[in-house]
């Protein structure tokens, strides 16, 4: 038999906040919901694309005119993007070690898919992110959308938009990550408040409803821009090509 | 009913290990699953094979001592059961049953489906105590506590410490059985004199063992024979970043 032994106790002072596993749980609940936020704006910009060329492209100047808001909010996403991926990665690492010794029979009782599948998602959405970056922002997928200007003489956004989602391909890549992004939210935002302890046994399911309920409101306010494109409901303006 | 088992067999902790099929005939279904596995023994005792070893103590659901991890589900998935209370009558005759032991890296197999759960001892031996001074034993009703405050404390109060929790993480995390005896001794006016410095050393105690991070996927809770809720690990999240700041 086994005898119980107290290992010496210093080596606890070499488990500080962010290396525990309740800090890091906490840091990836916040990088989490600033990126969250982020997502939801976003959203909102893109959404003007209903009401015109006009009100996107100058939506579009009047971010890049706000340059130190831009780059700042883009540092701060920066930064969270790389703590919430590397420490999403390292916790995927540790756990699978934590159980060297699989199990023969393995049944799951109450964790949902989503749950089980976050770093899939996950991967998906931040690759999603480098080539979205590069179709959209850095423009070095589709080079052709630099040339694009409005009769005002600004990057014509809502027609590299358009251009872009005209593109079968272009658009289910988009709609799957869009698919990721939001089944991952459905797992993490009842998920966000446990970690932050503002959940209980009443809360619990109210906050798996939300989760559910905020996913698809992501799903569809992104989508909804493809489908329109693809659907011929957005069109390209007059002249344009 | 007669039953098929598929039975973890390892010799010590340096074997492999490896399944091995034996079958359990004319069993009572009033039996408990301990006392089936008892008379599996006896069967094999007399066929001169070494019994199949396993943890057991109370046999009555209060010590914690049993394990197993029947069919993939640790105590074999009856709510709120430990494996020696849950009856044969669970299964259907002609059942193959899978046995395996708790599965963690801080829980290394000892032999067959016996684990080393000392690791959650040295958690306790961090933080899961109270200090009282020494003298007189107090009185048990010297400090008046309310009545929704001992049973909040009671409903963490009742983990048993078997480590199911632990054993059905599909990340090995031990944040349930760490959970419950913060809320526990957090709750009450007597662990309110260490509270902050109880959660930051079993919380990095927990870390030194090897168990897992906890990412909210409730299997813990699922499985736990005393019923503790997740609210508890919320509730440590909570005292955790309390002790941060304090
Ligand atoms: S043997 Fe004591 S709880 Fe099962």
């Amino acid at each position: 038999m086994s005898t119980v032994q107290a290992k010496p106790v210093p080596s606890q002072a070499k488990v500080t906040f962010i290396s525990s596993s309740i800090g890091k749980k906490i840091f990836q609940a916040v990088t989490g919901s600033l990126m969250f936020f982020f997502v939801v704006g976003h959203m909102l910009g893109n959404l003007q694309i209903f009401i015109g060329q006009d009100q996107l492209n100058t939506y579009a100047q009047a971010l890049k005119d706000l340059s130190a808001l831009l780059w700042s909010v883009r540092f701060v996403m920066f930064v969270c993007l790389v703590i919430h991926v590397w420490w999403g990665i390292q916790l995927y690492f540790e756990n699978l070690f934590s159980r060297p010794i699989r199990y023969i029979v393995n049944t799951t009782v109450q964790a949902s898919l989503s749950s089980r599948t976050m770093i899939f998602t996950g991967g998906g959405i931040f690759l999603y992110v480098v080539y979205h970056l590069l179709h959209y922002t850095f423009i070095v997928t589709n080079p052709q959308y630099a040339g694009l200007h409005d009769s005002l003489g600004r990057h014509d956004v809502y027609s590299m938009v358009v251009l872009g989602f005209q593109n079968g391909w272009i658009s289910t890549v988009y709609f799957i990550a869009m698919f990721s992004l939001s089944y991952h939210l459905t797992h993490a935002i009842p998920s966000l408040f446990q970690t932050l302890g503002l959940n209980n046994d009443k809360t619990k399911s109210k906050f798996e409803v939300l989760g559910w309920l905020v996913a698809i409101v992501i799903f569809v306010g992104f989508s909804v821009i493809p489908a329109a494109i693809l659907l011929k409901i957005i069109n390209l303006p007059e002249g344009v090509l | 009913m007669n039953l098929t088992l598929r039975v973890w067999r390892q010799k010590n902790s340096q074997d492999k290990g490896h399944l091995e099929i034996y079958q359990a005939n004319d069993i009572n279904e009033d039996m408990s699953f301990l006392e089936m596995l008892d008379v599996v023994n006896e069967d094999l005792i007399k066929k001169d094979i070494e019994p199949i070893h396993f943890d057991h103590d109370c046999r009555e659901g209060i010590c914690g001592a049993c394990s197993l991890v029947i069919n993939g589900i640790p105590h074999g998935g009856k709510k709120g059961c430990t494996t020696c209370e849950l009856r044969m009558r669970n299964f259907k005759d002609g059942d193959t049953i899978t046995i395996e032991p708790f599965r963690a890296k801080a829980f290394p197999v000892i032999r067959d489906l016996m684990v080393d759960r000392s690791s959650l001892d040295r958690v306790m031996q961090a933080g899961g105590f109270v200090s009282v001074n020494t003298g007189g034993v107090p009185d048990a009703n010297a400090i008046p506590i309310h009545k929704e405050i001992s049973d909040k404390a009671m409903d963490a109060a009742a983990c048993i410490g078997c480590g199911a929790c632990v054993a059905a993480c599909p990340n090995a995390s031990a944040m349930l059985f760490v959970s419950a005896k913060v809320s526990h001794l957090a709750t009450l006016p007597q662990g309110k004199v260490e509270r902050e410095q109880r959660v930051r050393k079993m919380v990095a105690q927990m870390d030194i063992e090897g168990f897992g991070n906890c990412t909210n996927y409730y299997e813990c809770e699922a499985v736990c024979p005393k019923e503790i809720s997740v609210k508890s690990i919320a509730m440590m999240n909570r005292e955790y970043m309390r002790a941060l700041v304090k």
